[in-house]
């Protein structure tokens, strides 16, 4: 897909002042955290099956080329076949080349991050093959030509007006008058048109939640059962797959799982999970006749003993985006590519270069949210600081941020002045504020006074209170 | 699919040029393995990270020790039905008991009398679903095999049944095709007493000591914890997404003698 993350900002200022957005983000933000905490506080081990499911994916990392390997191996024992893909292009070459020598003319799509990494949509379609969003969400912004704004609820910045337009620009062969009121009707409409896509699609694509290297399973997610009729009726099953999704053994996966869905939407677990093996086996009345998994690098190797290397145990759960304050802002398309919130910002930039997507790592206040909530405890905030640190040193940061640092550092390394300086500025902003106790306008402080007042500074330094405290002048 | 709206997204013309791919399928690229599994040896190796080692790795696999099994489902067999019971209908599933396999019948005919169902019935080719007594029930329609696009609703049994999340686990196969799980608006499942475990744990176990076929798993494991469901419209939770809207559980507490 291609990047809008360069024009962060406008894209962030353009959200801000969309009042839809706004009211989508805010359903979010009552929604999933609270359900969050109910799911694990009904759970008392919750935070030691964090601790667990971290441990499995850092050993993970550590071999992944052992585990790769027999994954790979273990696929094979079970009729499928593997392909190897370094970058988005080789994915999307193998991926229509399996398609075509299936004859496929369609193609049904369980959502898929992977898919979105690899536009490959837009690239089947430009191929004379017919992809088919199935997961509701995914399907409304298909027909919309959107990208997801959220890993785990895509549609999330829609209206429920906005998808019935959808649905009455696109279902053309039903009654333009029908209502459209209710989520119901949207979702039975929708329903009804997908039934006949599901079976007559020749090939299925989903992603994996995880690929488990002692049976050569990929394992799958959802609520609404698009998965299963994805990896079940048609003749060919692909699944694509980034390299870091592997996991040792079926208990491996069953503690991620227990972590996965309480993490996201609050759910103990998902309502469809499943572990598909191979093609159909002799006998099977139903089932795929042919099985490949597109193992995908675009750039997991790299970041791989870095600095970024634990971003590599991500779930994509979600979590952190339904904590963020900059995410419940601004919502997932600010952020201008396939990912969003912290996890977006912090991954956005190793997989399509700093420069493209150097506003992200800035597009966080750094609260900690992200990391407490993580079930994989990615040190999601520490990773935001070395990609700004990054971009310092690289001289990406902005000539305000540069300017702005270089001014203080100027005064904080000669502290004297820096004392002397401050007890100034704070004295006279104390008196001038002094009346209302706050400003509502201030020379060089517009990005600050536009959307709030700035509190005035009570006159005097911390220093100073500190200092007389200590002589015993104050209490 | 005549007939059928398109889907813009993205339309080009449908021969646009280049990008024809020149790889084999069950290719990938020629040297992408060889060069993925390279990079992930160097890049470790130089953040210093170290390997477990083959034969640790392959320990792990063998051994497939558990890790934390959380406690709330280590209860005796009776605590566990109960429990399974309590957690499938928190996800909105429905729950029936019926002492013998001869009560099977009657309560699949008022379920779906109450609910003015259709009264056909897709039922899978499994030998428990075979013993139930159908004929008990003249007005129920049955006919079996895999779901086909338009069945109201089917009948399965399920391998095992999870108490810690009232999850229900089935595995494709001749006598279990899995479409019946997820096509049909309506699924209705016959579950031994006997067949509910506590833990995701013991399923595996189950599985790995009978598992006679072909591979190393059945193509298909499924867990189904409730009906299917979608939220992805502002937010609104709605059952029957594109799985059963509706998932009814008969548990049978006996089903070892008459029938």
């Amino acid at each position: 897909m291609d990047s809008t993350a360069r024009a962060f900002e406008d894209n962030a200022r353009h959200a801000l002042e969309d009042a839809k957005l706004q009211a989508a983000l805010a359903r979010l933000s009552e929604g999933f955290p609270a359900k969050r905490r109910e799911a694990a506080a009904r759970l008392p081990e919750f935070e030691a099956l964090r601790d667990q499911a971290r441990a499995i994916k850092d050993h993970v990392l550590a071999n992944l080329d052992l585990y790769l390997e027999r994954f790979e191996a273990r696929v094979k024992e079970n009729g499928g076949h593997v392909h190897w893909c370094r970058d988005a292009e080789e994915a999307r070459a193998t991926i229509l080349e399996i398609c075509r020598a299936a004859g496929a003319r369609t193609v049904t799509k369980s959502k898929s991050m992977i898919g979105e990494e690899l536009a490959i949509n837009e690239y089947l379609e430009r191929h004379g093959i017919q992809p088919v969003e199935t997961d509701l969400g995914e399907y409304i912004i298909q027909l919309r030509h959107e990208p997801p704004s959220h890993i785990i609820a895509p549609a999330i910045h829609l209206s429920l007006g906005e998808v019935a337009e959808t649905f009455r620009d696109s279902h053309k062969d039903r009654p333009a008058g029908r209502p459209l009121e209710d989520p119901r009707t949207l979702l039975d409409e929708a329903r009804a048109e997908l039934r006949g896509r599901f079976l007559a699609a020749d090939v299925g694509i989903t992603g994996a939640n995880m690929l488990i290297a002692e049976t050569g399973s990929n394992v799958l997610v959802t609520n609404e059962g698009n998965a299963d009729l994805t990896h079940t009726l048609p003749r060919v099953h692909i699944v694509i797959a980034s390299i870091e999704k592997v996991v040792p053994t079926l208990e491996d996966a069953t503690t991620i799982l227990r972590v996965l869905a309480r993490s996201a939407t609050g759910q103990d677990m998902s309502v469809y999970t499943s572990f598909c093996s191979g093609p159909k086996r002799p006998g099977d009345p139903d089932g795929p006749d042919a099985y490949h998994v597109v193992l995908l690098d675009n750039g997991r190797t790299r970041m791989l003993g870095g600095e970024f290397h634990e971003m590599l145990r991500c779930i994509r759960c979600g979590a952190c985006l339904n904590h963020c304050p900059i995410y419940k802002a601004v919502g997932g398309h600010a952020y201008g590519w396939v990912y969003s919130g912290p996890m977006g910002a912090v991954l956005i930039p190793n997989l399509i270069g700093m420069e493209e997507a150097k506003h992200l790592p800035n597009a966080s206040t750094l609260c900690g949210r992200c990391e407490e909530v993580c079930p994989m405890r990615i040190p999601l905030p520490r990773m935001l600081r070395q990609w700004r640190e990054r971009l310092f040193e690289a001289h990406e940061a902005s000539v305000t941020s540069r300017w702005g640092l270089a001014f203080w550092a100027f005064f904080a390394t000669r502290p004297a002045l820096y004392r002397v300086v401050t007890a100034l500025a704070m004295r006279v902003l104390g008196t001038l504020g002094h009346g209302k106790g706050r400003f509502r306008r201030l020379p060089l402080a517009s990005g600050w006074t536009a959307a709030r007042d700035l509190p005035a500074p009570a006159g005097e330094t911390f220093m100073t209170l500190w200092a007389e405290r200590r002589k015993g002048r104050r209490p | 699919m005549s007939g059928a709206p398109s889907l813009k997204a993205g339309a080009g013309a449908p021969d646009a040029p280049g990008g024809a791919p020149s790889l084999k399928a069950g290719a990938g690229a020629p040297d992408a393995r060889e060069a993925i599994l390279g990079t992930i040896r160097r890049s470790l190796a130089q953040g210093g990270i170290q390997s477990a080692g083959g034969p640790e790795v392959d320990r792990r696999l063998n051994v497939h020790a558990a890790n934390l099994v959380p406690a709330r489902a280590k209860l005796d067999p009776a605590r566990q039905v109960d429990l399974f019971a309590q957690e499938a209908e928190r996800v909105n599933a429905t729950v029936a008991r019926a002492p013998r396999l001869k009560d099977v019948p009657g309560l699949v005919a008022r379920y779906l009398a109450e609910r003015n169902l259709p009264a056909t019935l897709r039922t899978a080719p499994d030998p428990l679903v075979r013993a139930v007594p159908w004929s008990s029930q003249p007005l129920l329609s049955l006919s079996e095999g895999p779901a086909r696009g338009d069945d109201p609703v089917s009948v399965t049994s399920a391998f095992a049944a999870v108490a810690e999340t009232g999850t229900l686990v089935l595995l494709s196969g001749p006598e279990s095709p899995t479409t019946l799980n997820i096509l049909p608006a309506t699924h209705i499942v016959v579950l031994p007493a006997a067949h509910i475990v506590g833990t995701y744990e013991e399923v595996w176990a189950k599985l790995r000591a009978t598992w006679a076929g072909e591979g190393l798993m059945p193509r298909a494991v499924n867990w189904i914890t409730g009906p299917s469901r979608t939220a992805d419209i502002e937010q609104t939770l709605l059952l029957g997404a594109h799985g059963p809207q509706r998932l009814h559980i008969i548990l049978v507490e006996n089903d070892e003698e008459d029938a």
